[in-house]
């Protein structure tokens, strides 16, 4: 993986040396004034752990990877690659759901909602809001939206553009 | 015995030469052009060792023009276009693409942090503090670079320590001796003298190469000059064109010994550190000292920490209130002999001169700007960021809105809150969801 990132082996070294726990990148300026700003922290460390290394943080990065990067090392009998259009999804997903049950209930929804509407959406509004979501969303009854139908509602949606970041080299 | 003779002999022959070649042209300002020569043959030695590089780097890692353009490319586009937003747009669960991509881009590369630490070459200046990405070429490189490292820890930093502490020592005797004076035009022509030889041996003890340009717009008395903060040299650079009166906290050991030594020849403004607090108070007492047109221009970095070199943050407003005329100043230090920028979490004050002691030289632009003042309707805010923006142009750094102090401090929670709200108005609607 970490020959695909040319462009990254300068700040490798800088990486391993800055960062490592949550305050880290909660000094990150752009970052800290991110309304999704804790959710996104959130996604680079695994269950319980407060430090990440390298390679975790890779991991998490490597999602961002555009999905044209496959094209050139097509390998059918490996693992699907973290950049691919489901990976990708499933990484919003997790965004979501932070319980991990693979289901986005209406208050996980609401949570999200309000961070990143901040104060400025009464309670009521934004319970309609995610009401509506969850009913056009939802197919199998269960008053909360699946991966699958995660998947189905944004099947139109330009998942690789709106998803990737290109390294420049 | 004979060892102590051939020391003292060789101690003497040395000061002698320092006095001739250094010190007695600063006191005249004229320069022997030993240091043209010493940066002729600096320039040629990094070309080669540039050519090397490039000729044995693998392919894949060479970092052309890296330092400017960054790693990732950035989608700048401002939120509606990112959402795909018209106003009144609902909700959609993939709005949170939006701002996991900005979150992700602000990880990998921000602008802000990076503007902390030291600038990152685009090719290796042959100090091994630099030697960040850069791998083992070839052996005759290596050799150059031992043979670099010899002469500037052998060779020049111990000259450059000797001129360093002559020029301090020099300051404080000359100010103290030039304070018994009373009051009049020779005690300012004296004490002018004084700053201005010893700057410039200061300015040699770092083998400073200075190019003034505009010079014909040099700060005048009775203004205020600003100019961008990369290190506490700047301020050496600065006076060894011309006097300021400084403005700054009181601090204690060697630099309170300077500095009240130096209030002594001429009226600088040392605040102590509650009256820092007091904004009122400084206010009052600045605009005091430009009042008075016989008194010396006042010296102020608005951005009030050291930043990089690489671009100019927010210029805080509090010396834009004072009134008077602006004198903008940009200096931009040339990375390639030796990093000026001081990064004071990193590096204590004595470690920061040794580092600046063994390197190649500081080289540096300084542009003298057309003088600015406050226009009708305009507040000091408005008038800081005009001011800014022209040191930026003139400089050929970046402009950024972020203040200087986020080095420190986390920044405030209104710009998170604006976000918020831009992106509720775009699912709120006008007011059509009740």
């Amino acid at each position: 993986m970490t020959k695909n990132y040319s462009g990254l082996d300068v700040s490798s070294a800088k990486i391993e040396k800055l960062w490592s726990g949550r305050e880290d990148f909660q000094r990150i300026p752009e970052l800290a004034i991110n309304p999704l700003g804790d959710r996104i922290i959130n996604a680079f460390f695994p269950e319980g752990e407060d430090q990440v290394n390298f390679r975790g943080f890779m991991r998490t990065l490597a999602h961002f990877r555009p999905i044209e990067d496959n094209e050139k090392s097509k390998d059918v009998n490996g693992p699907e690659p973290l950049n691919s259009r489901s990976n990708k999804l499933h990484f919003a997903f997790r965004l979501y759901d932070l319980d991990k049950d693979d289901k986005i209930s209406r208050d996980e929804l609401l949570q999200v909602l309000r961070m990143m509407v901040g104060v400025n959406i009464s309670d009521e509004q934004l319970g309609s809001i995610a009401d509506r979501t969850i009913q056009e969303a939802d197919q199998d009854g269960d008053s909360a939206i699946s991966f699958t139908e995660f998947v189905k509602v944004l099947e139109k949606v330009d998942v690789e553009q709106k998803m990737s970041i290109r390294f420049l080299h | 015995m004979e060892g102590a003779e051939l020391a003292g002999k060789i101690l003497s022959t040395w000061l002698t030469l320092v006095l001739g070649f250094i010190l007695l042209p600063s006191v005249f300002g004229v320069s022997l052009g030993i240091s043209e020569i010493y940066m002729k043959i600096l320039v040629k030695t990094l070309e080669w060792a540039t050519i090397r590089i490039e000729k044995g780097a693998p392919k894949e890692s060479t970092l052309k023009n890296s330092a400017s353009v960054g790693i990732i490319q950035r989608d700048e586009s401002p939120m509606e276009k990112g959402l795909s937003g018209l106003r009144g747009r609902d909700f959609e669960l993939s709005d949170v693409f939006y701002f996991s991509k900005k979150g992700l881009e602000a990880i990998v590369e921000d602008e802000v942090t990076q503007r902390f630490s030291s600038e990152e070459l685009v090719s290796w200046n042959l100090l091994t503090r630099t030697n960040v990405n850069f791998h083992y070429i070839s052996l005759r490189l290596t050799m150059v670079w031992v043979l670099g490292v010899i002469v500037r820890y052998c060779v020049l930093l111990p000259l450059r320590v000797t001129l360093a502490f002559i020029g301090i020592s020099l300051l404080v005797i000359g100010t103290t001796l030039v304070g018994q004076l009373p009051d009049s035009s020779l005690k300012n022509w004296l004490s002018e003298l004084v700053h201005l030889t010893c700057c410039r041996i200061c300015v040699r003890a770092l083998s400073g190469t200075i190019h003034y340009h505009n010079k014909q717009h040099r700060p005048q008395k009775g203004g205020i000059c600003v100019a961008n903060h990369t290190s506490p040299i700047d301020v050496l650079i600065l006076t060894t064109d011309g006097c300021y009166a400084m403005v700054g906290q009181v601090h204690g050991g060697l630099m309170g010994i300077i500095q009240r030594a130096m209030v002594k020849a001429c009226p600088h403004v040392w605040f102590e550190r509650s009256e820092m607090k007091d904004r009122h108070l400084v206010t009052k007492r600045l605009k005091e000292h430009i009042a008075d047109k016989k008194k010396l221009p006042i010296l102020i970095f608005p951005e009030g920490t050291c930043i990089n070199n690489t671009s100019v943050m927010m210029f805080k407003k509090g010396s834009f209130e004072i009134g008077g005329t602006i004198h903008p100043v940009a200096i931009k230090y040339n990375p390639q002999f030796g990093d000026a920028f001081w990064n004071s979490s990193k590096y204590n004050m004595v470690s920061y001169l040794l580092r600046m002691m063994t390197s190649w030289a500081i080289v540096c632009d300084v542009w003298y700007m057309p003088p600015m003042t406050r226009e009708d309707g305009e507040d000091a805010v408005q008038f800081a960021n005009r001011v800014k923006s022209a040191i930026a142009t003139q400089g050929g750094l970046t402009e950024l809105p972020w203040d200087g102090g986020l080095k420190r401090a986390k920044v405030k929670d209104t710009f998170k809150e604006e976000q918020q709200k831009n992106y509720s108005k775009m699912i709120a609607g006008n007011g059509s969801l009740n």
